[in-house]
């Protein structure tokens, strides 16, 4: 479905300003935009039009059929981000939308048409809604991205079309329809060609010999092809499979957080019936929330394995709504599944017991990540490097690990490492080199035991030049206690003053 | 006439003195020093020894800390972890303590993991009496068992079925370097308990098992006897 919305500017001007209430409507204004040569009409109102000016034309030429033209200077930033999000709205006809600048969108209604009840009242249920927003539109469904945006704009109001009966229809709109540059379309014109039915009259040869470009938006031969669809359309990648979706109205807007729960409770039995007649589970649902005033909220969420468990959707989700803002209501609430993974029937557990045994670990996790955060829930898992803290990495919980070398341990290591080795201060080291007292955390250490040095030189094809080799020591304190520090450096290898001394790990 | 090895009960019974190898325990609590790993590794222990009895394949272990026991006591460190988890490890850091209970509450729902360890610095208000009761209600439904970790902390009121004390001590020196830290020592004072009696051993982890020795100081061995639990 194409919607063209030829009149944005202007209608947009007309809300922000209030402009119907106000009267503002009713005196000529025009919305202007700076250009090279001096001032130019952007876009202007029913009054501006009637006393003779016209989009494109210079606001001087304008002043002069009517002085007392009032001219306001457009806002084309703001009309891109109001046409963004008017195309997140309108994905409430089909799943996926685009914004086909500088005044357009294009919904992909393919297999969603049955939900408002057909093509037809689709279009009128689309066009009365962007009425209800204050917006004028044209609307055409056709089979191809580029016919239906062929008739929005040029072709009759609220144009259907399959794909046989389409050419004759085409045939008759001009070539301006075919979205070409200005240039093309100039040289069309002096060709004589003005039709795009006279387009097809002339021989594929002759037009690939004329028209040598490789940009769609001057090679008129490559925009035919994608009219009919015999070329891929880049704007829209084609869908080969359907996004499982479903959707519910609400007669009522609600407000409340119980009701809610209840229609996505619904939703997602629905999407369960849905998943599992193609043998699908979700890997992201998204939840879209269409407010009374036009705003639409969204929620997405990841699960870790394919799911489709009902219980398990509204249990993610329930985490999620805490801050939703109903504003007045909402009326539309959508679940939709844009990744989803083969997960086959399975047969529930014989066992009782295996029941009342819990979740899974891949249920757990999502109730984890979803609540923590993604980077809150990870794994550890070995890396190529001596450097001990840069051998371990984190990943997330369920991925497999990679294949990595074996490490020979002849080191023990500790048992937890501190993010930032921490500085120590050394109040007496032995002659032999490593501390005999040292205060960490403003406690005294007395070292009776020290098993070390185990050296550790700076990895050169990471690290900078300059970097100071380790030589770490595994010490048992008068108490007990056993750590893992290290000195970074020493005396006289060219690479900075007196060495320091570090606590990096905790041993058990 | 009692057996030094057996006090009496509060049913009369004669109730064995704990030892390694018993397991049984859902809900551990363990405090002990932020500024050692002795808590964390006397978790880990533990958790090897309850496992050793079972012979079910490898499950994963969740290891849960809130923000400020990771910056007391680190990370958990992979090549340092006793080599049998190493690669069944899931780190969860929550910011705070909620998250962290409810971590730790997802963890012993979920009949994949073979224990859930977690870490919580200090007293927070959210640890209450309620919320360990929760926490040992669900780790004995599902039977996954939990040892909780608390790092500098003071013995408020919990409901865990085992309350240790731990801190390390000097190791056993080794036998081919004697001038090296030995093997992993604590001493671990069991202070409350259901179904056994208090008291305190040294305990030792060689990386096979667990095994416990009495106190050498004297005096702390003759009040680790034989006390019943009612009178701790």
């Amino acid at each position: 479905m194409a919607i063209w919305l030829p009149r944005l500017a202007i209608d947009r001007w007309r809300q922000v300003e209030n402009a119907e209430d106000t009267g503002a409507d009713a005196h000529p204004t025009v919305l202007i935009t700076e250009t090279a040569r001096g001032i130019r009409i952007e876009a202007l109102n029913h009054a501006a039009l009637e006393a003779g000016a016209r989009p494109g034309m210079m606001l001087a030429d304008a002043r002069a059929l009517c002085p007392s033209l009032r001219a306001v200077p457009g806002d084309p930033e703001g009309d891109a981000a109001f046409l963004a999000r008017l195309a997140l709205w309108a994905q409430r006809w089909g799943p996926w939308s685009a914004v086909d600048a500088p005044d357009g969108l294009l919904v992909d209604v393919t297999g969603a048409t049955h939900l408002f009840g057909g093509e037809t009242r689709l279009l009128a249920d689309a066009q009365a809604l962007f009425a209800q927003r204050g917006l004028e539109t044209r609307l055409a469904i056709a089979t191809t991205c580029g016919a239906a945006w062929a008739l929005a704009h040029y072709g009759p109001e609220r144009a259907i079309f399959h794909h046989d009966a389409m050419t004759s229809v085409l045939a008759d709109l001009p070539v301006a329809a075919l979205r070409l540059g200005n240039d093309v379309l100039v040289v069309l014109r002096r060709l004589g060609l003005k039709r795009i039915g006279q387009l097809w009259g002339v021989s594929r040869d002759a037009l690939q010999r004329r028209f040598r470009e490789r940009s769609v938006t001057a090679n008129p031969l490559l925009r035919l092809d994608q009219l009919l669809g015999r070329l891929p359309e880049p704007l829209l990648p084609v869908i080969e499979r359907q996004m499982p979706l479903v959707q519910r109205g609400l007669l009522e807007p609600i407000c409340h957080r119980e009701l809610l729960d209840r229609v996505i409770a619904d939703l997602a039995s629905d999407m369960e019936r849905e998943l599992e007649s193609g043998g699908q589970g979700a890997r992201r649902l998204e939840l879209g929330m269409w407010r009374v005033d036009g705003e639409v909220v969204v929620r997405r969420l990841e699960t870790t394995a394919p799911t489709r468990d009902p219980a398990h959707i509204c249990r993610l989700f329930a985490d999620r709504l805490d801050d939703v803002d109903a504003g007045f209501g909402i009326e539309l609430v959508q679940l939709r599944a844009p990744w989803t993974e083969p997960l086959s029937l399975a047969q529930g557990d014989i066992e009782v017991e295996a029941e009342a045994q819990g979740t899974t670990l891949a249920q757990c996790i999502d109730r984890l990540t979803v609540r923590l955060g993604e980077k809150a829930v990870r794994r550890p898992v070995p890396f190529a490097s001596h450097t001990p803290e840069r051998a371990q990495r984190w990943q997330p919980p369920l991925e497999p690990e990679e294949i990595s070398q074996g490490l020979l341990a002849f080191h023990d290591r500790p048992l937890k490492l501190l993010d930032k080795p921490e500085k120590i201060a050394v109040l007496y080291a032995s002659p032999d080199g490593y501390p005999r007292q040292f205060r960490w955390r403003d406690r005294l250490h007395e070292v009776v035991r020290v098993e070390g040095p185990e050296r550790i030189a700076p990895e050169w094809w990471r690290e900078k030049r300059g970097t100071r080799l380790r030589d770490y020591y595994r010490i048992e304190d008068g108490e007990g206690r056993r750590y893992w520090i290290y000195r970074q450096g020493i005396i006289g290898d060219g690479r900075g003053g007196m060495p320091d001394w570090f606590l990096q790990g905790l041993c058990p | 006439m009692r057996l030094p090895a057996l006090s009496i009960g509060e049913a009369g019974l004669p109730v064995a003195r704990w030892r390694p190898g018993l397991g049984g325990v859902r809900h551990a609590e363990i405090f002990a020093p932020g500024r050692e790993a002795c808590g964390a590794a006397l978790a880990l222990s533990l958790a090897l020894d309850g496992m050793r009895g079972e012979g079910n394949k490898p499950r994963d272990v969740l290891w849960v800390q809130d923000r400020v026991s990771m910056r007391l006591g680190g990370r958990p460190y992979r090549p340092g972890l006793p080599k049998p988890l190493q690669s069944r490890l899931i780190h969860v850091l929550a910011e705070t303590c909620e998250d962290a209970l409810f971590a730790l509450e997802e963890g012993v729902r979920c009949r994949d993991l073979c224990c859930v360890i977690g870490e919580l610095a200090g007293n927070p208000r959210a640890l209450d009496f309620t919320a360990s009761r929760r926490l040992s209600l669900a780790a004995e439904k599902h039977g996954v068992p939990l040892y909780l970790v608390r790092l500098d902390a003071e013995r408020d009121l919990s409901s865990a079925r085992m309350r240790w004390e731990v801190c390390s001590a000097p190791s056993p020196r080794p036998r081919w370097n004697a001038d090296a830290p030995g093997m992993p020592t604590w001493r671990a004072e069991l202070f409350r308990a259901r179904g056994y009696p208090p008291g305190t051993w040294i305990l030792h982890d060689d990386g096979t098992r667990l095994a416990a020795a009495a106190p050498d100081h004297g005096d702390l061995a003759a009040a680790a006897g034989n006390r019943s639990l009612a009178a701790g």
